[in-house]
């Protein structure tokens, strides 16, 4: 039990998606500006990236090793056309915002290259647990840019006015995703220099 | 060995067969032009009625993709031969996007022709251009719409990567822009399998990458030398999807789906050579070391993207 909390844990800060690995980057400037699509895109990452994770952990014996990239493509691809299908239904309106990225799933580096590192060689139960985490430390990333954005580019939260005014415009305008990413990335090298004394690698970037 | 021979060329014939079946460029419906952006020029071909056309209510005006959005005409004029009617509007129109103009019971001298329909849209070579100068500069798709971030941040820090890439991606993103055209709409639609989009088109890029590596391999090693480290990247690049799809959901024909992947391309390619040129001056300056690889980098690209928001309103026609 402690190692699957172990992996939850893991996804979420020490390997965060978004500012550890510095993978997924277009999503988390794309659709966040508000909580709200954050929360949307990140809950169907979530899914995906359970779902791919287990469909190849079950399959992994019967994927030869050379079409693996394609096969683990195809798999995202259908669980991507089904998640896609479901959310328009759910909720129309944010649906709307976060379409294209929805649909562009497919190609998020994140999904892969968990399927490559993890699912393809571990049990049903850590691939699980390891998509469940990385999933929500993805949702994680983004709704916190998303609240930082919202907060100061319209002076609300999860839809709700809180200020009454907007104090920074340019944070909903494109170039605030690429600020506030910048910054919540230096802070947390900032953090772990701070914890560990060390300075940190920086990510791969893709 | 001689299998490896006939699948080389089984494919280059499919992919030239599919190509130009892609550049079959779709009849060309109705007659309309804009005149200015308030008002609509549509000629009829017989003289009609002054009475019939001076009425509003004959009209129906909306834009091509929400026909329940009626726009309300202002006012109509005849020339002096009555063959041609010029609908006035209050509001601006988009003229970037096309109109229906639905004339109702048209009357030619006392008699009911029937309903006859319009289509006002600029002409293609302004549309050709309008498209590509979006792709390209006003919604360039790292700065404005985001995407291919992931290689963006990745392979911006030389500018020799950056020009071999550039022109990689470009060459990549119109075949295959205009190669999911040409399957979506002669496969996908007649067969009703639209949702299978997303699996269909990220197959045929990645079929076409890797056809591309093989024959490049044989055919001129010389540039695959050069090129062939980037083609696999492409495949994980969100534009290379995302252009196909926006193509399909936004109605382009060929010729224009063609221009949206070069102006996507070129864009993409002007990104990754500015940041290069940033990120190469970098390197020898003090950047604290929290802030060190893609920190600042980050912050360099929204500085680019407040620089790029300059170009919306951009217009040449």
């Amino acid at each position: 039990m402690n190692r699957y909390l172990t992996l939850l844990w893991n996804g979420l800060i020490p390997e965060n998606p978004i500012f550890r690995l510095a993978l997924s980057l277009c999503p988390a400037v794309a659709v966040t500006v508000s909580i709200k699509n954050g929360l949307m895109l990140g809950l169907a990452v979530v899914f995906v990236q359970v779902a791919s994770s287990c469909t190849v952990s079950i399959f992994k014996n019967f994927i030869h090793p050379r079409i693996r990239i394609p096969a683990y493509v195809i798999i995202i691809a259908t669980w991507v056309t089904i998640i896609d299908m479901i959310l328009p239904v759910i909720n129309p309106a944010v649906y709307k915002d976060v379409e294209l990225f929805i649909k562009l799933i497919v190609v998020f580096a994140i999904i892969i290259s968990r399927l490559e590192l993890f699912a393809s060689k571990e049990p049903l139960g850590l691939s699980f647990f390891d998509g469940l985490g990385m999933g929500i430390g993805f949702t994680f990333g983004l709704c916190l840019v998303g609240a930082i954005r919202e907060f100061f580019g319209a002076g609300q939260l999860y839809g709700y006015d809180v200020l009454g005014f907007q104090p920074l415009l340019v944070m909903i305008l494109p170039a605030g995703g690429f600020f506030v990413i910048g910054f919540i990335m230096a802070t947390f090298n900032w953090a772990e220099y701070k914890i560990t004394g060390k300075m940190p690698k920086s990510g791969g970037g893709h | 060995m001689k299998m490896g021979k006939i699948f080389v060329k089984t494919s280059l014939v499919l992919l030239l067969s599919m190509i130009v079946a892609g550049m079959a460029v779709a009849a060309d419906p109705g007659s309309g032009s804009f005149k200015k952006d308030k008002a609509i020029e549509i000629s009829f071909g017989v003289p009609v009625d002054e009475a019939w056309a001076k009425n509003v209510g004959n009209f129906t005006v909306y834009e091509k993709p929400d026909p329940d959005i009626k726009i309300p005409v202002e006012s109509v004029t005849l020339d002096s031969r009555r063959v041609t009617a010029t609908l006035n509007f209050a509001d601006s129109l988009n003229t970037g996007s096309e109109y229906v103009v639905e004339a109702k019971g048209v009357t030619s001298d006392g008699k009911v022709i029937g309903t006859r329909e319009f289509l006002a849209r600029k002409t293609q070579v302004q549309l050709l251009f309008t498209i590509f100068l979006t792709a390209s500069l006003i919604g360039n798709f790292v700065f404005t719409k985001y995407l291919g971030l992931c290689i963006f941040f990745g392979v911006s820090q030389k500018k020799e990567t950056a020009i071999g890439m550039g022109i990689t991606f470009t060459l990549v993103m119109v075949l295959s822009a205009i190669m999911c055209w040409a399957f979506y709409n002669y496969v996908l639609e007649p067969l009703h399998l639209g949702f299978l989009k997303i699996i269909v088109f990220i197959g045929i890029v990645a079929i076409f990458v890797q056809a591309v590596d093989t024959i490049l391999r044989k055919v001129n090693p010389y540039l695959f030398k050069k090129l062939g480290v980037y083609l696999v990247l492409i495949t994980t690049n969100c534009i290379i999807l995302a252009v196909p799809l926006l193509n399909v959901d936004t109605g382009y024909g060929s010729v224009s789906s063609l221009i949206n992947g070069l102006g996507a391309g070129l864009g993409f390619a002007l990104a990754l050579f500015l940041m290069a040129c940033v990120r190469e001056k970098l390197e020898v300056c003090r950047v604290p070391p929290t802030f060190q690889g893609l920190p600042i980098a980050f912050v360099v690209t929204g500085l680019f993207a407040l620089a790029f928001l300059g170009f919306s309103g951009l217009a040449l026609f």
